[in-house]
This record gives structure tokens, C-alpha cells and sequence, in this order.
């Protein structure tokens, strides 16, 4: 017990760290904001340094109902560094001063995700899933006073439920028919004929986790939750759970449900191209950004989708390097967005606002076109290499029909990014001012090294991911 | 005899009701609430019906996590009707269409 409690000392890290964060914002009251933002910051570095200094061990804790491994590793740290940049961006945009609740929310939420990502027992699964849903339903209506964010906390709660039922019913069904919640018992389960009650528990068990990844069709509170939440909490919700949801998703489809690959990647293919489609589609006309951002990321989980329809450790692989660089580039587009301020320093959410941005303000003009070409996966930029591992994988899995259909709904993705590029650099300018200054030094560092990396220089670290994603996917086969 | 077969159709209707509850329902988010708690209800009855054909405990201590995380799920759901309240003056599922698209 005691040798188990040495294995994961990530999550008490943050266990203790969300907790003295909470203690600290009752005692010293809503003034010291500064003081809140270090101490998560310090506990986020500390289960990064914990984590690192775990890579490599491979054992499973308390009775094989946790994971200590390479993937759920590599899932943490994308997790960490995400949650790192949202405490990190939040103070200037909570100009009333940032509550203490935050940053320990996003702790909590840190730690439920690291436990989603590194599950093997369905009863983890939930407690995880359970404790970083919980924190971001608050986190969406964090604006007490706004009406959209309480909006966006209503929706996510009803729909967040609602996913969380249908993922339990089927993780009974799953546990009823093969008489155990360990994924190693039940992919026993799944190696003999698979009975009705098997495959209805994978069916409620996908739609469930689709919704935590928001894939299509069951993606409605997406675009709606990231509108109405505070744009930080936007952030968050775009990189960190998508990260851990997708591991998760990944853990269950390859270890649990291994040996029933004909039942499971039906599903995973309908799920992956109706989200590249729809993404694409849905994104054309929005007006607004963080809404046209949330269908991207709806096309994007497609693209992994793909890889994981493949069901390869190639796959699997391609997968991890996608979070990666998706992380990357939806933190540095969010940041972005984060910037755009009129003269009295409301958020700018509109698209045609940001008419003549690059006369305006050209280093954010710039950066925006970078991310969005990225996110659209055209070639020189780096966007392009985890898109290109996606489909080869699928295509060694003998999916062609699937990368085919996936890469012609990419050409009707870049025509809504290249829209928001148009209207930056050659409509004329809109009225309204976006005057620079007011940034906050870390933030324009993060902006620019996101950058920088996604255009050419990310290329240098290819060998360097291959061997690290290799080493997380190996984990699962 | 009561057979499993019993409870998982009882389950299946609470859970279809509670999905139904909270789809069709276009009046009052309290209403949905009770939906949540009913497919939750009917999870659990599977459990614990699982739990005691299989002669194995996993089912039951499940179910006692089922229960627990309900409770927070319902605190949290309640605050923030609360608060959406307090903004908006109403709670019926239809008026809340200040985002679309």
C-alpha cells in the first residue's frame, strides 16, 4: 500500500496542492490574487517534475485499478502544461480580481483528468471522469453575473449528465456480461463470442466518451458551452479534457475492448468522419470566434478518431502526437483570442472586428494566421505532420475509403480558416479599435513560442516524438 | 422467480424515461434534474442486480460510488439553476437560447 502511494505522487501532489490553494483563498480573503496563481502554479510544476520522474516505470497501483505507465505519462504532462497556461492567462482577464476557486478548480479538475487518463478499472474511469466534470461544470459558469456563462454551465451540466448515464449504463451492462470492471477482464470477456449485452455496453460505453470528446453527434454543447464560459476556462476546456478524454477513450477501446475490434471500430469511423464533416461544415458562417473554434476542435478530435479507428500501436501513436500538437496550437489560438480587446477592454468575439487586424496589430495577426493554418493542417506548418501520421496509419490499417473521405473534408475545413485570414489581412478596417499594450509578458512568450514551434522548427523535434510516442503506445499493445 | 432479466427490464425503462425526461421535457430544468437521478437510479439497479447474480461485490461498492457522485452532481446542478435564475428571472428549458448557431 505504501509502495503503491510512491507510484503516484502526481496526484497527491495535486491533491495537496488544490487543497492548500482552496485553504489560502478562505483565509486570506479575494484580494491576493497573486499568491493563488503561485501556489497552483508551484503544484502544477511539482506533478510535472513527478511525473517525469516516473517516465518509464510501468506497473499498475491498487490492485490494478491504476496505471503508472509511459501513456498515461505522456497524457499528464500534455494535461499539466495545459492546465499551467489557464491559471497562468486568467488574472488579467478576471479584472475583478481572480477568485481562489479557480485555480483550485482547475487543480481539481487536473487530477480527475490525470486519473481519466491513466484508469484501467471502469470504477477509476468514473471516479476520474466524475471529479473533472464536476469542477468544470462550475468552471463554465464561473461569471456569476453573465448570462451566457451561467447559460453555458446550465448546458454543459444537463448534457455532461446526461453523457456520464449513458456511459455508466454501459459500464454496467460491460460489467454485468463479463463479470468484472478490470479492462484486462473484461478484453477476456471480449476474446469469446460477443453476446448482446457486450456490444449494447460498448455502444453506451462510445456514446458516452464521444460526448466527453465531443465528437459528432453527440457534440451540441460545444460550440454553445464555449461561447457563454470565460474565455480562460475556454482555454481549459478546448486542450487539457480533450487530452484526457481521448487517452481515456484510447485506454478503453484498445485494452478493454481490444479482441472486439470488428464491434468497436464501426462506431469509431462513423464517429470520426461524421465530426471531420461536420466540424468543417458547421464552422462556415459562425461569427463567432471561440464558437468557430469549438467546431474546429470538433473536426480535429475527428482526425484522431481516425488514427484510433486504425486500432494500431502506429495508430495509437499517431494519435498522441495530434494531442500534442493540437494542444499546442489551440492554447496559442486561444491566447490569441485573448488579446483581442477594444478600447475599453471588453472582449472582442467577433469576426468581422477583427477586419484589418494586421494593420492593427500585425505580431497577433500573424500569430493567428500560423495557428489557423495549423489547426487547417496546410504544409509548411506543423499542424500538417500529425494529420499526415493519422491517415498513413489509417491507410496501413487498410481504412483507404476512410482517409480519403477524411482528407477531402479537410479541404472544405481550410475554406472557413482562410476566411478569418482573409478578413485579417484584406478587408478594410472595422471600426472597432484594438489598441495593443495591456499584455501580460508570459503571455505574449507563450503566443510566440507556440508559434514558432508550429512553423518550422517543430520539424526538428519529429525524432524526438516518435520515440516518446512509440514509448506511451507500446504501453497499450 | 425474479430472474436478472427482471431488474434489467425495469432498469431499461427508468433509464429510457430518464433520457425521454430530459429530451422531451420543454418546461422546467428541475424536471431535468430528476431525469438525471432517474437513469442514475437505473444504473444502479443494474448494478446491484449484476452485482448479486455474479455472487461479486464490485457491483455493490460501485453503485456506492454511483450514489455519492449523484449527490455532488445534484449540489452542483441546483447552484447553478441558482445562479442562472438569479440572471435570468426564469428556469423553463425554453429560455435558455441566449447562444445559437
Amino acid at each position: 500500500m505504501t509502495a503503491d502511494l510512491m507510484l503516484i505522487w502526481p496526484e497527491l501532489i495535486l491533491t495537496i496542492g488544490g487543497l492548500i490553494t482552496l485553504m489560502l483563498g478562505t483565509f486570506l480573503g479575494d484580494r491576493q490574487v497573486g499568491i493563488y496563481q503561485l501556489s497552483a502554479l508551484l503544484t502544477l510544476a511539482a506533478a510535472t517534475a513527478a511525473v517525469v520522474a516516473l517516465f518509464g516505470v510501468q506497473t499498475s497501483v491498487f490492485s490494478g485499478t491504476l496505471s503508472v505507465d509511459n501513456f498515461g505519462g505522456f497524457a499528464k504532462l500534455l494535461i499539466y502544461a495545459a492546465s499551467f497556461v489557464s491559471i497562468l492567462i486568467a488574472p488579467r482577464f478576471f479584472t475583478s480580481g481572480m477568485r481562489a476557486e479557480y485555480p483550485a478548480l482547475i487543480l481539481f479538475a487536473t487530477l480527475g483528468m490525470g486519473i481519466m487518463a491513466s484508469s484501467r478499472d471502469l470504477m477509476t474511469l468514473y471516479v476520474g471522469l466524475e471529479l473533472n466534470s464536476l469542477a468544470a461544470y462550475v468552471l463554465a459558469s464561473f461569471m456569476r453575473n453573465d448570462d451566457r456563462s451561467s447559460e453555458a454551465g446550465l448546458k454543459y451540466f444537463i448534457l455532461g449528465a446526461l453523457a456520464s448515464g449513458m456511459l455508466l449504463y454501459g459500464i454496467s451492462l460491460l460489467y454485468g456480461f463479463s463479470g468484472t470492471t478490470d479492462f484486462t477482464g473484461i478484453a477476456k470477456a471480449m476474446g469469446g463470442e460477443l453476446n448482446i449485452g457486450l456490444i449494447f455496453g460498448i455502444v453506451f460505453v462510445l456514446a458516452g466518451l464521444g460526448f466527453k470528446i465531443s465528437a459528432v453527434p453527440f457534440h451540441m454543447w460545444t460550440p454553445d458551452v464555449y461561447e457563454g464560459a470565460p474565455t480562460p476556462v475556454t482555454t481549459f476546456f478546448a486542450s487539457a479534457p480533450k487530452v484526457a478524454a481521448m487517452a481515456m477513450m484510447t485506454r478503453v477501446v484498445i485494452e478493454a475492448m481490444g479482441p472486439a475490434v470488428g464491434a468497436w471500430q464501426q462506431i469509431i469511423i462513423f464517429l470520426a468522419l461524421a465530426s471531420i464533416i461536420l466540424g468543417a461544415v458547421g464552422a462556415i458562417g459562425q461569427k463567432n470566434i471561440k464558437r468557430l473554434l469549438a467546431y474546429s476542435s470538433i473536426n480535429n478530435v475527428g482526425f484522431m478518431l481516425v488514427g484510433l479507428a486504425a486500432g494500431t500501436q502506429q495508430g495509437v501513436e499517431a494519435v498522441l502526437t495530434y494531442l500534442l500538437v493540437y494542444v499546442v496550437t489551440t492554447l496559442g489560438a486561444f491566447l490569441v483570442v485573448l488579446q483581442l480587446r477594444d478600447a475599453e477592454g471588453n472582449q472582442i468575439e467577433s469576426i468581422p472586428a477583427l477586419a484589418g487586424l494586421s494593420q492593427r496589430r500585425p505580431g497577433i495577426a500573424a500569430a493567428m494566421t500560423v495557428f489557423l493554418f495549423s489547426l487547417a493542417g496546410i504544409p509548411p506548418l506543423f499542424g500538417f505532420w500529425p494529420k499526415y501520421l493519422v491517415f498513413e496509419a489509417a491507410v496501413n490499417a487498410n481504412l483507404v475509403p476512410l482517409a480519403v473521405a477524411g482528407i477531402v473534408a479537410s479541404v472544405i475545413g481550410a475554406f472557413y480558416y482562410i476566411s478569418i485570414i482573409k478578413t485579417m489581412y484584406f478587408d478594410d478596417k472595422s471600426d472597432t479599435e484594438i489598441p495593443a499594450g495591456g499584455g501580460v509578458i508570459a503571455e505574449d512568450a507563450v503566443i510566440t513560442a507556440s508559434a514558432l514551434w508550429l512553423s518550422v522548427i517543430g520539424y526538428l523535434f519529429i525524432p524526438v516524438l516518435a520515440v516518446i510516442s512509440a514509448s506511451a503506445a507500446a504501453v497499450l499493445f | 422467480m425474479i430472474s436478472v432479466g427482471h431488474y434489467l427490464a425495469v432498469s431499461a425503462v427508468l433509464f429510457t424515461l430518464g433520457v425521454l425526461g430530459i429530451f422531451i421535457n420543454r418546461k422546467n430544468i428541475i424536471v431535468i434534474l430528476m431525469a438525471i437521478e432517474l437513469i442514475l437510479l437505473a444504473v444502479n439497479i443494474n448494478l446491484v442486480a449484476f452485482s448479486a447474480a455474479l455472487g461479486d461485490l464490485v457491483g455493490q461498492v460501485f453503485s456506492m460510488f454511483v450514489l455519492t457522485v449523484a449527490a455532488g452532481e445534484a449540489a452542483i446542478g441546483l447552484a447553478i439553476i441558482v445562479i442562472y435564475f438569479r440572471g435570468r428571472g426564469t428556469i423553463a428549458v425554453d429560455d435558455a437560447n441566449r447562444m445559437k448557431g
